[in-house]
């Protein structure tokens, strides 16, 4: 028999070898700020869960070495994720003395390593596989629904990062909530002034040039800086523009950070109308003219239909830039989930910063994956629509 | 006339800039009527010019460091021996590009500490990933044809590499490390709350004490570099696009 080996599977066998028997599995603390004692997979879990554990974690890792059929791979990485995912929450349970609520357990470096090596095998599967857009939603939903279950099931609940959100659940959910409308409220605005404003920058030549550098130079300032200098203008409109205040338009806070997260997000949205409108090939045009369609309907009809997915691939960078950016807003008292960050980083308590990163990265994960499968839907349909 | 603007436009910025952090006391008048109650003008916790210095030190180590394992990257996938890794090292781009910088300055914390180390890692993995995404475009859509006669030539793997392949997609690799310096010049302020000494710093400053000639100052210095910077790399660019006779992305 030929056995061969696989190339990404020697580096997977190799660093989840590493995690699961030299790297700590968990970290224990007597209370949130302490540093933490080390707790491997066999003294972080009871004797046959821990056994278990790494039974999967070689046996897995086994697959990944060697060319194996993509289905067991699948299946491989799927079992040990699951395996890690469950088992950390027991770890939790295990390590924390009963009736004692200022011991902290957390997941330590093995933990993280381990479902790095695997994340990986699974994403290597993924691509392999080709799935169609359909198929990767499908893919986020139930792993999305796997990782709720888990959360409403309440076997993480030992975890640190839960117990710091069990102290914050109201302003997690009320951030969260800020975030997201943030994030959302200043990608349709910029949708909203930015599609028109790279149509008019299509149209007519001299205005191109200045506006997409206008933009440009929004790109480069610092955005720690730009949320500072709106302070100042949207604190006289307050006060000065009658109405304003009562909408909700103050120096500090929320209005400030969409204001900055609008002008940010112009830039994408407007040069990628414009590439898309560039792109949209002189025989289509002329043939619509040819047809006797007035500016208008060619507008409607034949370039916005075929400029769409360039359109859309600009969205999606203001998106996903945007969940992220609105993490700095909680430094202008904007609210969103940088509060918990920037608390975490003063507190030097690392489980309140991950309570206010995970979502962070989960939000705009899940925003890329979603928006890249419909770019792919609309540039496909297009291709058949046009062959 | 004309084409003389955009490069008197420049060096103005570059004399102001210059002026301005070496000498700031000169503009307190200009950035008197942002303060109030009698709040200092200028950042006094530090020299402006040692910090700008020290944003530019964060900026090209991070830079240096990440042009040089993008391209080994890319060289290694783009090679028969890595091509394997091709399609997974595409998806993992795509997936570290949706890490909110904050979080990974935050998490880098326990790991490194607090101070530039944290920084410098956020900036890191920022800078990798236009630049691979660029490498990777410059070496997959080489001419065929240059391709093969440099195989014909009898030239080696290496010898195509470093004589043919890497010189041609030269100006598209800059491309993506002008990009990479620019996000990073402007990443590298929010290290500053992770207390690493950067321009972010004077403006982490203005907010807490709520000085608007504190954050004007640091970031329209930090902006200036930007656009200094991206000017200078895009010349660069159009140089190298020209001897290698190749349109720059």
């Amino acid at each position: 028999m030929n056995i061969r080996f696989d190339k990404l599977g020697v580096v997977i066998a190799a660093i989840s070898a590493y995690a699961a028997f030299a790297a700590p599995f968990a970290t224990f603390r007597a209370n949130r700020i302490v540093p933490g004692q080390a707790r491997s997979i066999l003294e972080a879990l009871p004797a046959t869960i821990g056994a278990l554990l790494l039974a999967i974690i070689v046996v897995a890792a086994l697959i990944a070495l060697f060319r194996t059929p993509l289905v067991l791979r699948l299946a491989a990485s799927v079992v040990a994720l699951a395996a890690l995912a469950l088992l950390v929450g027991v770890a939790g349970t295990f390590l924390t003395p009963a009736g004692n609520t200022f011991a902290r357990v957390s997941p330590a470096s093995g933990f993280w390593i381990l479902i790095f090596a695997f994340t990986l095998l699974l994403a290597d599967v993924l691509t392999r596989l080709n799935l169609s857009p359909w198929g990767r939603v499908g893919v986020l939903v139930a792993a999305s629904a796997a990782i709720g279950l888990l959360l409403i099931s309440g076997s993480w609940n030992d975890l640190s990062i839960l117990k710091e959100y069990a102290n914050r659940a109201d302003s997690f959910w009320a951030e969260g909530s800020k975030h997201v409308t943030l994030a959302l409220g200043s990608l349709a605005a910029a949708v909203i002034v930015g599609l028109p404003l790279g149509i008019l920058c299509h149209r007519v030549e001299r205005l191109r040039a200045g506006v997409l550098n206008v933009l440009n130079i929004i790109q480069t300032i610092p955005s720690i800086a730009l949320f500072g200098l709106l302070i100042a203008p949207l604190g006289w409109v307050a006060t000065h523009v009658p109405g304003a205040a009562a909408l909700g338009i103050r120096g500090v806070g929320t209005a400030p950070a969409f204001v900055a997260l609008f002008l940010y997000s112009l830039l994408p949205v407007v040069a990628n109308t414009v590439v898309g409108l560039a792109g949209v090939p002189r025989a289509a045009n002329d043939a619509a003219r040819g047809m006797g369609m007035t500016d208008r309907q060619r507008l409607f009809g034949v370039e916005f239909p075929l400029a769409f997915p360039v359109i859309l691939t600009g969205i999606r960078i203001v998106l996903v830039q945007n969940i992220g950016l609105a993490t700095i807003a909680a430094l202008i008292g904007g609210g969103g989930f940088g509060v918990f960050v920037f608390q975490g980083v003063g507190q030097t308590a690392m489980d309140l910063v991950l309570l206010g990163a995970v979502p962070t990265v989960a939000l705009a994960f899940a925003a890329a994956i979603i928006l890249d499968a419909v770019i792919e839907m609309t540039a496909t349909k297009r291709r058949v629509e046009t062959a | 006339m004309k084409a003389w603007l955009p490069l008197l436009l420049r060096l103005a910025l570059v004399v102001l800039l210059v002026a301005f952090v070496t000498n700031p006391g000169w503009f307190e008048p200009l950035l008197k009527p942002l303060t109030e109650n009698n709040a200092p003008v200028i950042y006094n916790q530090g020299s402006l010019l040692t910090l700008t210095l020290l944003h530019l030190r964060t900026v090209l180590i991070a830079t240096v460091a990440a042009t040089i394992v993008a391209v080994a990257l890319a060289i290694l996938v783009t090679r028969p021996a890595g091509a394997e890794f091709l399609p997974l090292s595409r998806s993992l781009v795509n997936i570290g590009q949706t890490f909110p910088p904050v979080a990974v300055l935050a998490l880098a914390v326990p790991a490194v500490g607090f101070g530039e180390k944290p920084t410098l890692i956020a900036l890191f993995l920022y800078g990798l990933l236009p630049i691979f995404e660029n490498a990777l475009t410059g070496l997959t859509t080489l001419p065929a044809n240059v391709v093969e006669a440099a195989r014909g030539a009898g030239m080696t793997g290496w010898q195509r590499l470093t004589k043919v392949e890497l010189p041609l997609s030269a100006p598209i690799i800059l491309g993506g490390i002008r990009l990479s310096v620019v996000i990073s010049l402007a990443t590298a302020t929010i290290g500053s709350t992770v207390a690493a000494k950067t321009l972010g710093e004077v403006i982490i400053a203005g907010l807490l004490s709520n000085n608007l000639a504190f954050i004007l100052q640091g970031g329209l210095i930090v902006a200036a570099l930007a656009v200094l910077i991206y000017d200078g790399l895009s010349a660069i660019e159009r140089y190298t696009a020209r001897r290698m006779g190749r349109e720059a992305a």
